[in-house]
């Protein structure tokens, strides 16, 4: 019997451990600068988050993994294979827009700078371990930490009673689907005895029979933390009231990391760890996807354009949408093999990009226009050309439409896994999904383009991080368009 | 001419336009000032349609003549290999004629705006909306990958949605989303039946696909495929009952706007008929043919009968809306022709696609001035009591309308008649294995809908052209003759007219080979 002491790989475990380094460092500095240099703080996030960007360089290879048992069979709680590196590429980016438009929003909304970076890039530590994880304690303690600080930044607007009630909601809800998950993860614990998703998975061909509904029991609650994560329909209540209440970057934020840190925990639990039971999962995240696309897409129909927010509004309830189209590929893994998961990552990566994008769009109108109305959006080209060309690109990228040619053929991809899998019924469903969502992002489209009736807003000027957001997705999302193989290639699979 | 400066050709007037389209958003150049910025960007889009048409009148005439079947001015390069996407563009014997009919159109839509520039916001987004266009049509008929065609496909949605919601007349928003809604809800459903068939034979090449005839597919996979994507295209035809987009499109966009929509736009949907399911499902296409068949003539017969009930007096019909209606009866007859699944039927049914664009786009044109001069597209309000006409208070307009309504209506010499004869021809003697019976019948639908096609086409020429003078000038005294540019425009349309009624071999020789090698024979 060897030693019990397990080694540490430091290199592999860098991304998630810089952003909580810079999290410490943030706040201990916040102690010791002026009011009046809070900026430096937006800076030392950038700076971090840039930094756990580029640790993820060294681990480009491959295959390391950490915290391994040294007993039984060693398996690993902590690996960085290409999934975990395409995720945690995806978070760290992800974050960092956030933080370049929170630098603006900082100033607007009188926010406390220390503790908002601070949870900030806490949090970002947590959505960043998670795909890492293979464990189930680890995956769920990743799933707090990235969670926790989230309550606190929806909250943060001090004195907004909106703002304070959309985090309770989010606070109580995510609560309760947590309590559940750590519920089934004791269920799967007991009929297995292990934790470690490989060795789960094992455990499960050789559940004794008595034991059977307790396992099933188990891995069906286990799913409902994380469905409530990605906002899963019917776990995707809380969506529009956080996101319109949160400041918007905190919003911007969960639209992406948050889910991202959503389907990647689902992706682990689902294809690795629950993998024998892919006959039970899959139907089921195949109906779960219908019922969150359809679902989503329909109450973004209805929203009113000149109600308050109802700009963030539209695109809350268009993340519910969209988050039912990353579930096609997961149920399709169901059918067709481990292999399909690419296509949920390479779908998430252009969706992270423009829908970051569209929501620093939305902030810079939010300057002129607090309450964010869709109205407000009327004849934005005639005031701002770039920025509206931008939003409309965004938006179309989101519909799936040329000129937004990676988001047609992310899009694409979806489809192809599904009629790959056989879920035809699916694709169909998605079809129609996908021309009804049309109609609201060309709603919106085209009021950009409209002639405003009132006279032109005051123009604030652009802020340097603000301009920066919106040119990095712009950017990304074209050059994504000219060569849509640099995120497609994932969708090929060999990522687990 | 060379096979590279061939390659390169195609390759420009696909991408061409779209360099236009971002040149036409940014300031001019100095030097390329003009009179105004509006008029220099519109010269603009003159120029670059222009450069556009001269590309592909080289193309045309480097083409090997010989040898319209084969692939000519190919590229293949590899472009997203996670999906197996390639950029493969060629061009045959079926793809030229329509490529160079769109470069034409949308070079007389440019000279047309040039001079008349549709009420609505700036030019240059309009110029660069066109130039947009123009690029998706085009790569609709140069690409030789499924995922290529979808994405080709879809290029064309936005910008038309833009052109009509903008630059229309009454009702343009609701016309527009109504247009992008039903082609889009095609379009995703034929994007399932690419997939299927990519997904089942390993590859989205149109060559190769086509070269294997069906051969890797198996029954069941041909017919949901045939099934899927011919849905997706017959909302694009329109095949009846999928229309009902159509006409209120037509009706609401700007003049150019019908032009390219009834010119080019609906070809997009016969043409991956004959490039897409024939070939590459013929167990599908043989399944759905009859159908396809009897809706096509429903669509005839139910096209000419809402037409003659606008052109009836006291209805209130309104005139572009008839020719939209119309389309939808000259489309039925491209469609027969396809359902044919013979050579002589497909051959029918491509000369009509072409004679369609032609014709249906001088007539589209002529109502379009008509609209100028008049505010108003009613034909009661334009015909009054007695008739508008025009042959005694503006010759030249009213003899061109006269001879678009005889070029539509399939007057023996002029391009209308071959197309729609060769599809009644095939129907009368369908291709093996379907029901001979059945098509004896549709081929005596369709003729008797060319009659009524005839008729309410009279109709309009009686009400419009003739009357008494000196009542119509009552009404609407001033009424301006064709003016120098509106000849520009519409004077290749009527040449080719001509020319493709009095010389049919010039299209026939080169879709024939095409056509056969489509249909599996040497």
């Amino acid at each position: 019997m060897g030693t019990l002491i397990q080694s540490v790989d430091w290199i592999a475990i860098a991304p998630p451990v810089i952003a909580a380094a810079a999290a410490l460092v943030v706040l201990v500095v916040d102690l010791f600068v002026s009011d009046t240099r809070k900026p430096l703080l937006g800076w030392l996030t950038v700076g971090g988050l840039v930094l756990a960007g580029l640790s993820l360089l060294p681990l480009l290879d491959g295959d390391r993994s950490t915290f391994c048992l040294t007993v039984r069979g060693g398996d690993c709680s902590y690996v960085a294979d290409h999934f975990t590196i395409v995720v945690q590429l995806l978070v760290i980016g992800g974050a960092l827009l956030t933080a370049l438009l929170s630098m603006h929003t900082m100033a607007a909304d009188e926010l406390p700078a220390g503790e908002y970076w601070f949870l900030l890039l806490s949090s970002a530590s947590g959505a960043a371990l998670l795909p890492a994880s293979r464990d189930l304690t680890t995956l769920i303690i990743a799933l707090e930490v990235a969670s926790l600080p989230a309550f606190a930044l929806v909250g943060i607007k001090r004195g907004d009673r909106l703002s304070s009630e959309a985090a309770l909601k989010f606070f109580l809800s995510s609560v309760a689907a947590t309590a559940v998950t750590l519920l089934g993860v004791s269920f799967l614990y007991a009929a297995t005895g292990t934790l470690h998703l490989t060795s789960l998975a094992h455990g499960l061909t050789t559940v004794d029979p008595r034991l059977d509904t307790l396992a099933k029991a188990g891995a069906a609650l286990t799913l409902v933390g994380f469905a409530f994560k990605l906002a899963v329909a019917p776990f995707h209540f809380w969506v529009p009231d956080t996101y319109t209440g949160a400041p918007l970057p905190i919003a911007a934020y969960l639209s992406v990391v948050g889910k991202a840190a959503g389907f990647s925990g689902l992706i682990l639990v689902t294809v690795v760890a629950l993998k024998p039971y892919a006959d039970v999962w899959g139907p089921a995240v195949a109906v779960l996807a219908a019922l969150t696309m359809t679902v989503g897409n329909a109450a973004a129909l209805r929203q009113r354009p000149d109600a308050p927010r109802s700009a963030v509004r539209l695109l809350a309830w268009s993340s519910i949408g969209q988050a039912g189209y990353l579930l096609v590929p997961i149920a399709a893994a169901a059918y067709a093999g481990t292999d399909e998961i690419g296509t949920t990552i390479a779908y998430a990566l252009m969706y992270g990009a423009v829908n970051l994008g569209a929501f620093a769009v939305a902030a810079l109108v939010a300057r002129s226009a607090p309450e964010n109305r869709l109205t407000d959006y009327r004849g934005l080209y005639a005031r701002r050309p770039l920025a509206a060309l931008s939003l409309a690109f965004f938006l179309l990228c989101l519909a799936g439409l040329p000129p937004g040619v990676i988001g047609l053929f992310a899009k694409v991809a979806v489809f192809s896994s599904a009629v790959h899998a056989g879920l035809g019924w699916l694709a169909v469903i998605m079809a129609l999904n996908v021309v009804v969502a049309l109609v609201y992002y060309l709603r919106w489209t085209a009021l950009l383009f409209t002639k405003s009736p009132e006279p032109a807003a005051v123009i604030l000027p652009l802020t340097a991080p603000l301009t920066a957001a919106i040119a990095l997705s712009a950017v990304l999302g074209i050059a994504l368009s000219g060569a849509p193989q640099l995120v497609l290639r994932f969708a090929t699979g060999g990522l687990l | 001419m060379n096979d590279t400066v061939m390659q390169y050709l195609l390759a420009a007037t696909v991408v061409l336009p779209l360099l236009g389209a971002v040149g036409a958003l940014l300031p001019p150049p100095p030097g390329l000032k003009g009179k105004s910025p509006d008029q220099a960007v519109l010269r603009h889009g003159v120029t670059v349609t222009g450069a556009v048409l001269a590309l592909s009148i080289a193309l045309a005439a480097g083409f090997d003549h010989d040898h319209p079947a084969t692939m000519q001015a190919t590229t293949d390069i590899s472009w997203i290999p996670a999906l197996g996407i390639r950029i493969h563009l060629g061009i045959d014997g079926i793809s030229l004629p329509l490529l160079v009919l769109t470069a034409l159109l949308t070079f007389l839509c440019a000279v047309y705006s040039y001079f008349k520039m549709p009420a609505g916001p700036s030019p240059k987004a309009f110029v660069a909306l066109i130039l947009v266009l123009e690029s998706g049509t085009i790569a609709t008929f140069a690409v030789l990958d499924l995922m290529l065609f979808f994405l080709a496909f879809e290029v064309v949605l936005i910008p038309m949605y833009f052109l009509i919601a903008r630059w229309g007349g009454e009702g343009r928003e609701r016309s527009a989303l109504r247009f992008i809604l039903y082609t889009l809800l095609g379009s995703v459903v034929m994007l399932l039946g690419l997939l299927l068939i990519g997904l089942k034979a390993g590859t989205f090449d149109m060559v190769t696909l086509a070269t294997d005839n069906g051969s890797h597919l198996s029954h069941t996979t041909q017919l949901l495929a045939a099934l899927s994507i011919g849905l997706g295209l017959a909302v694009k035809a329109p095949m009846w009952p999928l229309h009902s987009w159509l006409p209120d499109a037509h009706t609401s966009a700007p003049t150019v706007g019908s032009v390219l929509l009834a010119g080019v736009l609906l070809k997009m949907g016969t043409y991956g008929f004959v490039r897409i399911l024939i070939p590459i499902t013929p167990e599908g296409m043989q399944t759905f043919a009859p159908y396809l068949g009897a809706f096509a003539v429903i669509g005839i017969i139910y096209g000419s009968l809402a037409c003659l009930a606008l052109a009836r007096q006291g209805t209130g019909g309104d005139l572009k809306r008839l020719i939209a209606y119309s389309s939808v009866g000259h489309m039925g007859f491209v469609l027969l022709g396809i359902a044919t699944l013979t050579a002589t039927g497909i051959n029918g049914a491509l000369f009509a696609n072409i004679a369609h664009g032609l014709i249906t786009g001088l007539l589209f044109f002529l109502v379009g001035s008509l609209k100028d001069r008049y505010g108003s597209t009613d034909l009661d309000r334009l015909a009054g009591q007695t008739g508008a006409a025009l042959y005694g208070r503006a010759p030249r307009l009213g003899g061109l309308l006269a001879f678009g309504a005889v070029a539509s209506l399939g007057l023996p010499g002029l391009a209308g008649f071959w197309g729609e004869m060769l599809a009644m021809f095939g129907a009368f003697k369908p291709a093996e294995g379907l029901d001979r019976g059945a098509y004896l019948t549709f081929t005596a639908i369709a003729a008797f809908g060319t009659l009524l096609t005839a008729a309410y086409l009279l109709v309009v020429v009686r009400r419009v052209c003739m009357g008494e003078k000196a009542t119509a000038e009552a009404t609407e005294p001033l009424l301006a003759d064709v003016q120098g540019y509106e000849f520009a425009a519409w004077t290749p349309l009527v040449a080719l007219t001509v020319i493709a009624g009095l010389w049919p071999a010039l299209l026939l020789g080169l879709t024939d080979p095409a056509v056969r090698t489509l249909l599996g024979g040497s």
